[in-house]
């Protein structure tokens, strides 16, 4: 499968060379390479290596260490599921499996179409409202199965 | 009038914004204060909105959705509350907050977070301007005398910690705050931060003030944006008050705070830890001693505290650590927040003084188990702590005593489970957990859990052998007696304290294959209640491996060798037919 290469932006080439010299940078950049492209791409990795002067290996170490920071691309609605202790407690797992099931992907995986992706989270700190679902940005919370269906439609009539 | 919305993450989600957006379009001709809040802590209500006449709080509202929108315009104008009644917080649910002592979060959802003025409204940064005029050792003497310890979990003493980053030898010091809140179900940090941002950076300025330092961070979990947006506009406002930055309110004092976003990296809530991803690296524990005070963040004299001790600094200073130390035990003062969750019917923060007895908590404030459900055990600490059971609930709330126990204080999460939780499964979920989060540097730790969560799991699946529970055990002494950090050595908690009080779970599971609360998948077996079954052959069509044979009107069978225990049967079945065991 060939995919087209991501070019570095001219606002985060400055940002890196701004943060250049400031000392524990890197994940502060890793933070705004991700934030640009939604994940950090091989290419703008080995970019940010020469900039900073930090070797690939270590960069890909920091973003293979940290849960936050993902090599591949998101689908267009990123459905978060919390399985932190509160939401498991309150059927977390099973509206995770319920995604899972009903977009026939796995987890950490993106649909053929790229509309959608699943994650399982750590606590999102919305315990009240457990178990909760974000799906970019927006909370859905005291969910249970049956929900499940409606908040991908929700997601597919917008497109 | 003014309608204040609680727009904590909590109230956000659960709609607040919308009803504020709601709200304001009706308002377009300004007759309606409108404003909003951090979190109150009562996250089974939101949203929340409150409703002020010239200052005072005449109404709390709850519950309230953006079809009430209208109605709050309308009421807010005129003056006439009643239409709102059935809005209005009920006197049991009132009881939540009137049986609270708050000190840390003494602001949260009462003052505007991002209004520097409405915390100045209440003796914001009066602390420092008094701290500014005393001597250094002075302050940390205050905080001796109020026996404040760290609220992250560890429980050491404050004045402690300051006092040796303050004695250290070097040039520049630096000061930490963790707000790496990582323990699943634990959220006071982000309230703290969320609601009242100000209280942090005053406690923090007296801190850096008290050990030296000149250069501060804030540690920030990545999951909690709302907290970063509203710290950095809190530090904005600081900075042009002349509270931040050089020379402090001209007292020659300098001191400049910075937020670092973490990563995802729950090992990083261990200082050495956290201060190897503030340096930018993997989170990995070092070697203590050195101590972070004598070599922390670049190997500097650093002092780490928690975001809910640095909250409770302002408060000591204006009214005397005597009067923090009043409140608590012998061997824990003051006051600590909870974070109750799980089966409760009341969740939320809750913070009261140090000595109540966990039965206050969960069943005097947080009004027992939802559901009409049977209370069976309290997790407390997260994936680091253990479970207290039934018999023990009138202990106190105490470092030692909780301690004592087997679990610990922990950073205040009080995740209360009934009788539908199965504790083997909840100790596999929470080995499941440090087992990925272990960060690998450790034998002890990377192979230990992982081998503990095997051997879990193998239990739930209805596969564990004579002798699992004995092996555990050993794993568990090895696992804290050979890890490197607070990770890896607490990590056997949760195993260790639901063995020491549900034992029989465990046996059931292994000799008999049975899972007491009815929740191993593996363990379950479905059957059809001939006297409900009604033939209606459902079940039938909606079992993916034909294990349900039968007649139409006539009670259907599940062919218990073909089963996979999927429970789509249960779930179509309208005549609850189906019966799990």
């Amino acid at each position: 499968m060939s995919k087209e290469l991501e070019k570095m932006t001219p606002e985060l080439r400055a940002f890196i060379e701004e943060w250049k010299a400031k000392p524990g940078n890197l994940i502060m950049v890793l933070h705004r390479v991700q934030q640009t492209y939604g994940y950090i791409p091989r290419e703008i990795a080995i970019e940010t290596s020469e900039i900073l002067g930090v070797p690939l290996a270590k960069i890909y170490g920091v973003i293979t260490f940290y849960n936050f920071f993902r090599l591949r691309k998101a689908g267009k609605y990123n459905i978060q599921v919390c399985l932190g202790t509160a939401c498991y407690l309150r059927g977390g797992d099973d509206v995770l499996k319920e995604f899972e099931k009903q977009l026939g992907v796995g987890l950490n995986a993106t649909t053929p179409d790229g509309m959608f992706s699943v994650e399982a989270v750590r606590c999102l700190g919305c315990c009240g409202l457990a178990p909760v679902a974000v799906v970019n940005g927006e909370v859905h919370g005291k969910l249970s199965t049956k929900d499940v269906e409606n908040i991908i439609a929700k997601y597919c009539a917008e497109g | 009038m003014k309608l204040v919305f609680g727009e904590g993450s909590c109230g956000i989600a659960a709609g607040a914004r919308k009803v504020r957006a709601a709200v304001e379009k009706l308002n377009a001709d300004g007759a309606v204060g409108v404003g909003i809040t951090g979190c109150i802590g009562m996250c089974y209500l939101e949203p929340i909105v409150d409703v002020y006449d010239g200052g005072t709080l005449v109404k709390r509202l709850v519950k309230v959705d953006e079809a009430a929108a209208p109605a709050l315009y309308e009421a807010a104008k005129t003056g006439d509350l009643a239409p709102l009644a059935k809005y209005e917080i009920s006197a049991d649910d009132r009881e939540f907050l009137e049986k609270q002592t708050r000190i840390a979060l003494r602001h949260c959802g009462l003052i505007d977070p991002e209004d520097i003025a409405a915390y100045e409204a209440v003796d914001g940064y009066k602390a420092i301007r008094k701290v500014l005029a005393m001597t250094p050792e002075d302050v940390i003497a205050e905080i001796k005398v109020s026996g404040l310890a760290g609220r992250g979990g560890a429980g050491f003493p404050t004045w402690f910690k300051w006092n040796a980053a303050r004695n250290a030898k070097g040039e520049q010091k630096y000061l930490i705050c963790n707000a790496d809140e990582g323990d699943p179900g634990a959220f006071m940090d982000r309230a703290v931060i969320e609601s009242d941002p100000h209280s942090l950076i005053e406690g923090m300025l007296i801190a850096a003030y008290a050990i030296g330092a000149t250069k501060a961070f804030v540690y920030v979990r990545a999951e909690y944006p709302l907290a970063i947006v509203r710290l950095e506009k809190a530090l904005a406002a600081a900075k042009k008050a002349g509270l931040l930055g050089e020379n402090i309110l001209g007292s020659g004092f300098s001191c400049d705070i910075r937020i670092k976003a973490g990563a995802g990296a729950f090992v990083c809530g261990e200082e050495t830890a956290l201060i190897e991803s503030l340096e930018g690296n993997r989170g990995m524990p070092r070697l203590k001693p050195p101590f972070p005070a004598e070599k922390g963040y670049t190997q500097a004299p650093s002092n780490i505290n928690n975001v809910e001790t640095f909250a409770n600094v302002a408060w000591i200073i204006l009214n005397g650590g005597a009067a923090f130390a009043a409140m608590g035990t012998e061997t824990s003062k003051g006051t600590k927040v909870f974070a109750l969750t799980g089966k409760i019917k009341r969740g939320g923060l809750v913070e009261i003084p140090m000595g109540l007895t966990l039965r206050d908590v969960i069943f005097g404030i947080g009004g027992g188990i939802r559901d009409g459900g049977t209370f069976k055990a309290v997790q407390m600490g997260g994936p680091s702590g253990g479970c207290i059971p039934e018999h023990l609930l009138d202990t106190k709330i105490d470092y030692k005593a909780l301690g004592a126990t087997g679990a610990i204080m922990g950073s205040g999460g009080m995740v209360v489970m009934d009788s539908h939780t199965c504790m083997v499964n909840m100790a596999r979920f929470f080995l499941d957990f440090t087992a990925k989060e272990s960060c690998g540097k450790c034998v002890h730790c990377r192979i230990g859990t992982k081998r503990m969560h095997e051997i879990l799991t193998r239990i739930t699946e209805g596969k564990g052998k004579e002798g699992d529970v004995e092996l555990l055990q050993e794993l568990c002494n090895g696992i804290k007696a050979g890890a490197l950090c607070g990770l890896g050595q607490t990590a056997p908690n949760p195993v260790l304290t639901t063995i020491r009080y549900f034992r029989d779970e465990y046996d059931a599971h292994i000799r008999e294959a049975r899972c007491p609360a009815h929740e191993c998948a593996a363990l379950k077996k479905y059957e059809i209640d001939p006297a409900k079954c009604k033939g209606c052959t459902m079940c039938a069509k909606k079992c993916p491996v034909g294990a349900i044979t039968g007649t139409v009107k006539q009670p259907h069978v599940i062919d218990q060798s073909k089963c996979i225990k999927c429970g789509q049967c249960a779930a179509t079945c309208k005549f609850g037919a189906i019966v799990v065991g």
